[in-house]
């Protein structure tokens, strides 16, 4: 079914037609449009859930942890600050392996204050153990919430999900969108059946008890795999989704990366505004590609070397600072994946679009024009640099 | 399924629960928790009524009730903090120092 949607209005649909058991909201900003939305078809009846709204994030992860334990399929929605103060709760939804759906709309986290789109969020919980899928565009933040279910639900992973869209450039700009119908969506996810759960009389369950020195490290090992499984299970999804849907998806998109010489790698939105530059590039006889990063935890450490083996100098293209004083996250992530290639290519880091600062075709051009003189000159200093800000003395 | 007693400190990490799970009730049973004690209570059966005001009143679970009355201490899991002693209208409760009862 053919519609058009704003990617708030998407993931509420996909909510909706997943009709899960519970959801954990805070009503009010931070929190998306997603949850007023849902609380709308909670209103009108069109779903079974239970609509706990609560007095911060802290509780609404906390509804959702309480209630997946105790055998419902939970999904939560949040954004910037809101995603922050859910943090302690992150990680015992993980540690509990807890598999709860959750929507994230990306945007800047205070201070200084800002509303506006970055990664500053969601990166911040990147260690939480949480599964994390980004969304280039409306479309894929719907499909990626649907797929998002079976991923954390199968008992190889068991591990919450957090699917990932821009703030306000995808999570409300109306876009035109291929919806499936409930009934297909239902039997994609299917009913939520864990072997263990509060509420089977059955069988008494403690969840999240005290862990001491002489365990803690086998239950991080545990969970360490579980991501690792995560890989193979994501692209088995996919699969079945591209069966029901038509639209392939993988661990990140490579966009004419076949013949690539010079290479971006970067995430969300920005990259469709990063292929339009590949494509003027690619006009003018320049072997310009990208690699669109959907899947960042797990990270897909060794596809990415394997398609960047063959470039000669690569952009990495993060959205958040990280202040490690040595490159972004992304940045950190995919020079590690490299180290283990026999020839690798230049690489540096560019932090750009912090708090929202547009980024624009013109600019992704300075940046494959910086990458061409360092695959001529090899020289890649800096390695790490920010771009669009004002300065008096501009680098790329 | 894993059972609580077959778990130790020398289970390796794939044969524990996933995220430390527990599948019985009242495991904690199993543990020695009363060894803070600086003070022990005694109990005196013969001067015990067994109203029952002390069990309750108990915040661990270490005063054992059998067939509508008292048993002696639990000492695997009593703190010492000698409210039961404090609310006993009897002579029936006694609060010693140490932490071994005598």
């Amino acid at each position: 079914m053919k519609s058009r949607l704003s990617g708030n209005e998407a993931v509420a649909y996909a909510m909706k037609q997943v009709n899960p058991d519970v959801m954990g909201a805070f009503p009010i900003t931070p929190s998306t449009e997603i949850a007023e939305y849902f609380a709308a078809y909670v209103a009108n009846g069109e779903v079974n859930t239970e609509f706990v709204t609560v007095e911060s994030e802290h509780s609404s992860m906390s509804v959702c942890i309480a209630a997946q334990a105790a055998g419902a399929r939970s999904v939560c929605a949040t954004s910037s600050c809101g995603l922050a103060l859910m943090y302690e709760l992150l990680y015992v939804a993980a540690s509990c392996r807890l598999p709860i759906t959750l929507a994230c709309v990306n945007r800047a986290l205070s201070g200084p204050i800002n509303i506006n789109h970055d990664y500053s969020d969601s990166m911040g919980a990147r260690d939480s153990g949480w599964i994390q899928i980004y969304a280039e565009n409306n479309q894929e933040a719907y499909d990626n919430f649907i797929m998002a279910i079976p991923i954390g639900e199968a008992p190889e992973v068991r591990l919450p999900v957090m699917t990932c869209m821009d703030g306000f450039i995808t999570s409300h700009a109306v876009e035109n969108i291929e919806l499936l119908d409930t009934g297909v969506v239902r039997q994609f996810v299917g009913e939520y059946s864990p072997q263990h759960y509060l509420l089977k009389k059955e069988n008494p369950l403690a969840v999240g008890p005290y862990d001491i020195s002489a365990y803690y490290m086998e239950h991080k090992v545990q969970e360490a795999e579980a991501m690792k499984a995560a890989k193979a299970r994501i692209l088995e999804v996919a699969k079945e989704f591209e069966k029901i849907s038509g639209r392939r998806y993988g661990l990140f998109e490579e966009y004419r990366m076949e013949d690539a010489d010079l290479a971006l790698v970067i995430m969300g939105s920005s990259a469709g505004t990063g292929k339009t530059a590949v494509d003027k590039l690619r006009e003018a006889g320049i072997k310009a590609g990208l690699v669109k990063i959907r899947v960042f935890r797990p990270f897909p450490g060794e596809e990415l070397a394997q398609t960047l083996a063959g470039t000669r100098a690569v952009a990495v293209m993060d959205k958040s600072e990280g202040f490690s004083a040595n490159g972004g996250p992304l940045f950190a992530e995919t020079r590690s994946a490299l180290y283990d290639l026999k020839q690798r290519p230049y690489l540096i880091n560019i932090v750009y679009g912090l708090g929202g600062r547009d980024i624009k075709v013109e600019d992704f051009e300075q940046v494959f024009k910086r990458l061409a003189s360092i695959a001529e000159s090899g020289d890649i200093h800096p390695v790490y640099s920010h771009m669009g800000h004002r300065t008096k003395g501009a680098i790329a | 399924m894993i059972r609580a007693k077959d778990i130790n400190e020398h289970t390796p990490w794939q044969d524990l629960t996933p995220g430390g799970e527990i599948y019985e009730p009242g495991t904690a049973r199993a543990f020695n928790t009363g060894t803070w004690r600086t003070h022990t209570p005694v109990f005196h059966a013969d001067a015990c009524k067994h109203c029952m005001l002390c069990v309750p009143f108990c915040p661990d679970s270490a005063i054992p009730v059998k067939d509508g009355k008292r048993l002696d201490f639990d000492y695997m899991h009593c703190k010492g903090c000698g409210i039961c002693e404090d609310v006993c209208p009897f002579p029936a409760i006694t609060m010693v120092a140490g932490g071994v009862p005598k």
